[in-house]
């Protein structure tokens, strides 16, 4: 538990919220990765032309037709207009204000082994708790050595400084690597598959991301193969006024399976920054894909003053029969999150589900959620949100169920559920629902409440005290999430979760 | 914010033949100023994400088949019957215009000084915001007559409106103002088609303690296209129920805009749609909870067959210190075959910690089951869908409190079942 010694004169006590959750998700806005790393950064010149374009291109040594690909990319980004349906406010983005490449200076000559890298970058991410020596864990978990070991692919700024457990994974089959390196070492892949599932031509953010993204993980699994280990890719903002564009592509083969693990951080700074993400996932038949996110950008102070403008356009394809997608998040920063990490439900009996947990405190704006496109037959999608406002923050659960006249015989299950802490937030849900076939069946629920004066009633008559009853009902309502987490994830999970678990566990 | 402006031609051809008729001048006036503020709605306006505005932008009504309507509804009641001809009052097939508690007149022939004139286009220039809904506007200017009804006690009786159509190419506007003192009860019922196009607003301003009823049969006409608003405004612990039933029409688009400005009211809203081939039904509803421990419920059904599409999009906005809500919204729709559609956008918005909100949408088929167990007991095959169709449809039915009406409705819906077996 962090300090409980946190003032609280913002929040009064309501009935029915026990005063842990309360304090959990006061005790938030003690941002603990807020530091920033002193190291000798390399820029290129602020702003967004076409000659940074081709600057980031020529620094990643890229073949000419990703290039080519940027520079469409970025010609098309120039007549397009930020999107603004979202439940989000925020002032005009500069374009022109940002950095789009940052680098710190020690990898200007790539590091052939995690041996070279600048120790400072190590000592970031031991002090991030991902170390990236291998055989280490993450944080927070105890193992015997040798089991659930975890891969790290460490992104820092605009490159990834390392990947862990390469040679071990190669012997699999499996490629995990930054994208930058596997544009140069399996060309043919990344050209079959990039934008393949996010066309260049997505969204204004995923249109950007094409022009600009400076690296990112690419991992691929080979047919029949269970990947040995968890993969993990930690994303860190350091440098001021830089944004970040990463990129990553996954692809897993016929009767493959992989989980993947995705963390992210940034320092306290009184301006905002911009992070716009792609992330692409093809998943072949049989195949099955685990992407479990932990989004902890900074958040902004009480006043919203700094914190990360989270532009994400994530999606998973699943191409052919049978295919598995599950996306579990849970976002606890940034100041602006605007995220619906959707699935293409394309081959029969394909699945994907969706968990969330999304917190806004203080005055984060989150407006997240999933698209399930049901094209298959017999596909299947399940989803289930939990949104929790406090402060003053809002929060906005938005999503799409389509059924295509083909999708026949296929199902949706969509839960969502809010809960307000203080009455100077809110939380909205605004789903889409579309069906076109008769035999396929969807059902949506969404409440948004306090705590249940009912459950409560049935825990005190059977003798619980009210304390008790409150963080046993609390607990529930963020259960179905956490669980659907990875072990590894779900340690760092429930301690960003502002809900109290039973006893003092977490 | 609201309706995307398209075009200023398209507005001006849309209003081309149209003069502002005379009365209530100031109204429609500023009405006008409004319409011309925010355009028509085009395609790509959110608010229409679903349902094609073309059909109200065209210049001109469609025209459309006049239909057979059947024997009017609520036969059974003693009411005051209140006839319209494609728009055109009908007085000699209309009873008087008294009832004991009620002062009744008609929009056409409001003198000066009528105390209507506080009341016309308030509540609809009200519920422009934070959604612009042009065709209101376009109403409160243009219409040509209406009902303008103010209680002052119990009414005596139902006021049942029915609605004729004789011409193929009607395009008519009305506009009703209902205005319930402190206490005040009144029920009102309206029937049939009334146009080939047809613009309709009610405006119901209900003070505290006062008590609506309002039960509503769209004609059954194949071709006719309508759009409709309700703007109700409740004080407190007032009550409001409306129900509609729709059988047939082309488009139809009903948005009721509802407003807890007092503490303790309820309003009540359902709906059931059935249609079966050319048949797009949009179900469009705006709840703001504005006052404490108001009760808001929404209950729609469409039953959709042959290409028939459904649309909700029902909306419960509580604002800050709207504690104690209770919001309520239920959507669902049977798809009797693989060319319907159901789309359906139900949204919460909730800026209050201490409320009780839930929406839930389905959409699905009739349920192999259930019809199983019915043909294993002998019942029919259609016999057995009629049956679990009209099931389905009963939780909208059982929102009307009196039985006799609710039982004319539930007559229509066997009569619709029959009409479509196949």
């Amino acid at each position: 538990m962090a300090n409980l010694d946190v003032d609280l004169p913002l929040l009064e006590v309501r009935e029915g919220v026990d005063r842990e959750t309360i304090e959990t998700v006061a005790a938030m806005g003690a941002y603990k990765y807020g530091w920033a790393t002193d190291i000798e950064m390399d820029y290129a010149p602020k702003g967004l032309s076409e000659e940074i374009v081709r600057l980031i291109s020529s620094k990643n040594g890229e073949p000419e037709w990703l290039l080519d690909w940027r520079l469409a990319a970025y010609r098309r980004w120039l007549g397009m207009e930020e999107p603004h349906w979202a439940m989000l406010h925020y002032p005009a983005i500069d374009y022109q204000d940002q950095f789009y490449y940052a680098t710190p200076r020690s990898m200007a000559v790539k590091p052939k082994s995690l041996d070279e890298v600048d120790p400072k970058l190590l000592a970031t991410y031991k002090k991030l708790g991902i170390p990236l020596k291998e055989q280490a864990l993450l944080a927070g978990v105890e193992a015997p050595e040798g089991e659930r070991r975890v891969a790290v692919d460490a992104v820092f700024d605009s490159v990834s400084v390392g990947t862990t457990f390469k040679a071990e994974l190669a012997k699999a089959g499996v490629i995990f690597c930054s994208i930058s390196e596997a544009v140069k070492e399996h060309p043919d892949l990344v050209r079959k598959y990039l934008g393949s599932v996010v066309p260049p031509t997505d969204n204004f953010f995923a249109t950007l991301n094409s022009a600009v993204f400076s690296d990112g993980s690419f991992v691929y699994i080979p047919p029949g193969t269970r990947c040995p280990m968890e993969l993990s890719t930690y994303f860190r903002i350091n440098a001021e006024n830089t944004g970040q564009f990463e990129r990553t592509l996954i692809i897993c083969d016929r009767g493959a399976y992989v989980s993947y693990l995705e963390g992210c951080t940034a320092p306290k700074r009184d301006t905002h920054q911009l992070h716009a993400a792609v992330v692409e996932l093809v998943i072949l038949e049989d195949a099955e894909v685990k992407y479990s996110t932990v989004q902890n950008w900074y958040p902004g102070d009480e006043q919203g003053r700094g914190g990360i403008y989270n532009f994400v356009t994530k999606r998973a394809d699943c191409r052919e029969a049978r295919a598995k997608v599950m996306w579990t998040q849970v976002e606890t920063g940034s100041a602006i999150t605007w995220k619906y990490p959707s699935c293409i439900l394309r081959g029969d009996d394909s699945q994907g589900e969706f968990y969330s947990i999304a917190i806004a405190n203080n005055a984060q704006q989150a407006d997240t959620g999933t698209k399930m496109i049901h094209l298959g037959k017999r596909t299947k999608s399940r989803i289930v949100s939990k949104g929790i406002s406090a402060g003053r923050a809002q929060n906005t659960y938005r999503g799409l169920v389509s059924m295509h006249p083909k999708a026949t015989d296929s199902r949706n299950y969509t839960q969502c559920d809010s809960l307000l802490i203080g009455d100077q937030c809110g939380a909205h849900t605004v789903p889409y629902i579309e069906v076109k076939n008769t035999s396929s069946r969807v059902e949506h629920e969404a409440t948004t409440s306090k705590v249940d004066e009912d459950q409560l009633f049935y825990c005190r008559s059977r003798g619980m005290s009210e304390e008790e009853a409150v963080a046993l009902v609390v607990n529930g309502f963020c259960r179905e999430v956490l669980q659907a987490l990875p072990m590894e994830f779900a340690m760092e999970a429930q301690s960003l979760v502002a809900i109290s678990l039973e006893g003092s566990v977490g | 914010m609201g309706a995307v402006s398209v075009k200023p031609e398209a507005l001006a051809t849309r209003l081309g033949g149209l003069s502002l008729p005379t009365g209530m001048t100031p109204a429609r006036d500023a009405a006008l100023a409004r319409l011309s503020a925010m355009g028509l709605p085009g395609k790509r306006d959110e608010y229409w994400h679903y349902t094609h505005p073309s059909a109200f932008n065209a210049a001109t009504a469609m025209p459309a088949a006049v239909g057979d309507n059947g024997a009017a509804l609520f036969a059974g009641l003693d009411a005051v019957k209140l006839v319209f001809v494609d728009g055109v009052f009908d007085a000699a097939s209309s009873d008087d215009l008294t009832l004991a508690g009620v002062s009744l007149s008609r929009l056409a022939t409001a003198p000066e000084g009528h105390w209507a004139q506080a009341s016309y286009g308030a509540l609809e220039a009200a519920g422009q915001s934070p959604i612009a809904r042009p065709w209101a506007a376009l109403n409160t200017a243009y219409a040509s007559d209406g009902l303008l009804i103010h209680v002052t006690g119990k009414a005596a009786k139902p006021l049942s409106v029915i609605y004729l159509r004789r011409n193929e190419t009607s395009d008519v506007v009305l506009h009703h103002v209902v205005k319930l003192e402190a206490g005040a009860e009144l029920t009102l019922l309206e029937q049939g088609p009334a146009a080939s196009r047809f613009n309709h607003v009610l405006e119901v301003d209900l003070a505290p303690s006062a008590r609506f009823h309002h039960i509503r049969a769209q004609g059954r006409d194949l071709a006719r296209h309508a759009v409709t608003h309700i703007f109700a405004h409740l004080a407190a612990e007032a009550l409001f129920k409306s129900f509609t039933l729709t059988a047939d029409g082309a488009l139809t688009r009903n948005e009721a805009v509802i407003t807890f400005a007092g503490h303790d009211a309820k309003a009540h809203i359902a709906g059931a749609a059935m249609g079966d081939g050319a048949f797009h039904h949009d179900d469009t509803v705006f709840v703001t909870h504005a006052a404490e421990r108001c009760e808001s419920r929404q209950v729609f059904k469409k039953v959709l067959k042959h290409g028939a599409v459904g649309v909700f999009q029902g909306k419960i906005l509580v604002k800050k210190g709207a504690q104690k809500t209770d919001g309520y919204q239920i959507s669902q729709a049977l798809l009797l075959d693989d060319d319907s559609q159901f789309l359906a956008k139900p949204e919460l918005e909730i800026y209050a910690d201490d409320v009780k909100c839930s929406h839930g949408s389905t959409s699905g088929a009739i349920d192999d089951g259930a019809l199983f167990y019915l043909r294993s007991r002998g019942v029919p095959l259609r016999v057995a869908q009629s049956l679990l169709i009209l099931a389905f449809l009963a939780d909208t039915i059982a929102e009307i409190e009196d039985d006799v009406i609710a039982e004319d409705i539930r007559a229509q819906l066997e009569t619709w079942l029959a009409r479509h077996e196949s």
